[in-house]
């Protein structure tokens, strides 16, 4: 006789396991396999020939690859920049204010949350060859503006949403007692909304940071050929043909998403906690 | 006090201004030349003159782009259909594990979500190519009933021939599933973490089965989570550019595709413009029909 379950412990049928571990395997073993094959030492990623690092040493060697992850990392550390000013005062903004037309701003800010990819895309090749052309000539960091600029338009939205829910919780009172004890606007601001919102500009920052490193459709559509990012690399290569190479850059990708992810949950859960 | 005023006054400017110039400048006037664009036509090598002509639009109502939409948005609802499926018991399982295994098992479902789309999409190509691993899997397979075959005195199978997976409209829909299953899984999770359970047990208590509470208690009283994933999955999908682009065969283009196209091969900014803001739409479309139906959910009555 099977052990009588109680009416709701769902997760202790079979079924339900077995399905589970479907769910996770068609989930992660992609993932693991191209993990495991970026060490395989055999140009055709089908067999096992034995360990090796060398792709990972042919990857630092790379020229070109290491260009477009440095370009990927300024631009996805400028855009989270620029994301975090335009998204906290967006979220101040519609929690602080009421205005007419408020709603239709609202709306509009969170436009680029459901806008196709591939139209916003389009929209800025059209708006940077079209009306605003970015010049070829400008020095490092200037000539990535472009890609800067498309970045911190769709991550901009992400930025408000994480901010204006912590708002949300916040004692408005203290603002008023702050105003009484004769603090100006930016005063009560600085010392006592930046303080409480510090934890959802963190998570709201490493959020935009992993948007900006990990788009690749509307980069495709803003980048140029001396402005190549991480993505769009990896794209060239692969359509070129599949080596380990790509799966030791990939590799390097997931690790550092990883990293980001536990440092978001660690934040948020210290947020959560003094909250 | 006439500075208090003022004061008040530039702090809002200086909230307000910013955000409302970046996406008005940054935004909405891409945007709006796009719009501008669908009603143009092509006038020499990169000039194009926006004479607000419908032709664009006439054109993307040709049998071949109509039955493109028509394949895209078929390929995207059974991308969504699978993606429930697969995705419900995983939500349900979630919101019955203990605390510890929930934070694992949401964290498991979110981890593939911050992974690199293209990244997703390349680990599955060596999933499914001819020298792939499902291949391997079926040939492995093939081979040891084979051997059987002839240990019990029967003909061999044969040899094998790898399936073609890759470069299909199969493919396609597995590559849709597989990237977008995260975006099903969390709304319902949202939605059934939020279901009083003395309900169930209610229903359970009163002699119905496991299925018929499913259906009758758990189903309707999620529905409003539900179709928001429904929703959130269909949106995505059906805009997407790399997954046919990578997975796909010829006979497997998205209307994301052929977008890229005009802009990039054809170079057919116009048709290409329209064919954007006919995507648009129907998403908009979809979006008003979620907020339609959450809008009922937030009814009184409801959520007693």
């Amino acid at each position: 006789m099977a052990q009588r379950r109680a009416p709701l412990e769902y997760n202790r049928m079979w079924q339900m396991r077995l399905w589970l571990f479907g769910v996770f395997f068609f989930l992660y073993a992609p993932l693991v396999a191209l993990v495991a094959f970026s060490f395989n030492n055999s140009k055709r990623n089908t067999v096992w020939r034995g360990f090796t690092f060398d792709y990972y040493v042919k990857l630092f060697n790379d020229q070109d690859l290491l260009i477009a992850f440095a370009n990927s990392l300024t631009i996805a550390l400028l855009a989270t920049l620029i994301s975090l000013v335009i998204g906290a005062l967006a979220a101040v903004l519609l929690w602080r204010y009421r205005f007419i037309g408020r709603t239709v701003v609202e709306g509009t800010f969170m436009l680029p949350l459901v806008v196709p990819e591939i139209c916003m895309g389009v929209a800025m090749l059209l708006f940077f060859t079209r009306v605003l052309p970015w010049p070829n000539d400008l020095p490092w960091p200037l000539s990535l503006g472009s890609i800067i600029i498309a970045h911190v338009s769709f991550c901009f939205p992400f930025v408000a949403l994480v901010v204006g829910a912590r708002l949300a919780s916040f004692n408005k009172e203290q603002d008023e007692a702050a105003r009484d004890l004769g603090a100006n606007d930016w005063q009560a601001f600085r010392d006592v909304l930046l303080p409480h919102i510090k934890p959802a500009l963190i998570a709201g920052g490493l959020l935009a940071f992993t948007l900006s490193l990990d788009d690749f459709v509307i980069t495709f559509f803003t980048s140029g050929p001396d402005t190549i990012t991480f993505p769009v690399k990896v794209y060239s290569m692969l359509r070129f043909s599949v080596t380990p190479e790509v799966n030791a850059a990939s590799t390097m990708l997931i690790l550092l998403t990883i990293v980001l992810m536990i440092l978001m949950m660690v934040m948020q859960s210290r947020g959560q906690k003094k909250g | 006090m006439a500075t208090r005023t003022q004061e008040r006054r530039l702090a809002f400017l200086a909230t307000a201004l910013p955000p409302i110039a970046w996406v008005v400048v940054f935004f909405l006037a891409p945007l709006a030349i796009v719009w501008a664009y669908s009603f143009g036509q092509n006038a020499g090598l990169t000039e194009v003159d926006i004479s607000g002509t419908f032709a664009n639009y006439t054109r993307a109502l040709q049998p071949l782009y109509l039955g493109i939409f028509a394949k895209s948005i078929f390929v995207a609802g059974l991308t969504t259909l699978l993606c429930l499926i697969i995705g419900f018991p995983v939500a349900l399982s979630i919101v019955f594990a203990s605390e510890k295994w929930r934070a694992w098992m949401l964290l498991l479902i979110m981890l593939p979500f911050w992974t690199n789309l293209l990244i997703r999409t390349y680990a599955l190509i060596a999933v499914l190519r001819t020298e792939g691993y499902v291949n391997f899997t079926l040939e492995w397979l093939w081979d040891n009933a084979s051997w059987f075959m002839t240990l019990v005195g029967l003909q061999p199978l044969g040899d094998f021939t790898p399936l073609q997976l890759l470069y299909s409209n199969f493919a396609v829909v597995v590559g849709l599933v597989y990237v977008h299953l995260p975006f099903m899984v969390l709304p319902l999770y949202a939605a059934l973490d939020r279901l009083d359970r003395s309900l169930i047990e209610a229903s359970l208590d009163l002699g119905a089965g496991h299925l018929r509470t499913l259906w009758s208690i758990v189903v309707p009283l999620a529905l409003p989570g539900i179709i928001s994933g429904i929703i959130i999955t269909f949106v995505p999908a059906l805009g997407a550019y790399l997954t046919p682009d990578l997975l796909g065969g010829p006979d497997s283009q998205m209307i994301a595709n052929v977008i890229e196209r005009q802009f990039k091969k054809a170079n057919d900014w116009p048709f290409g413009a329209a064919l954007s803001f006919l995507l648009m739409y129907a998403t908009f479309a979809a979006i008003a029909l979620r907020a339609y139906y959450s809008r009922g959910s937030a009814a009184p009555g409801h959520g007693i």
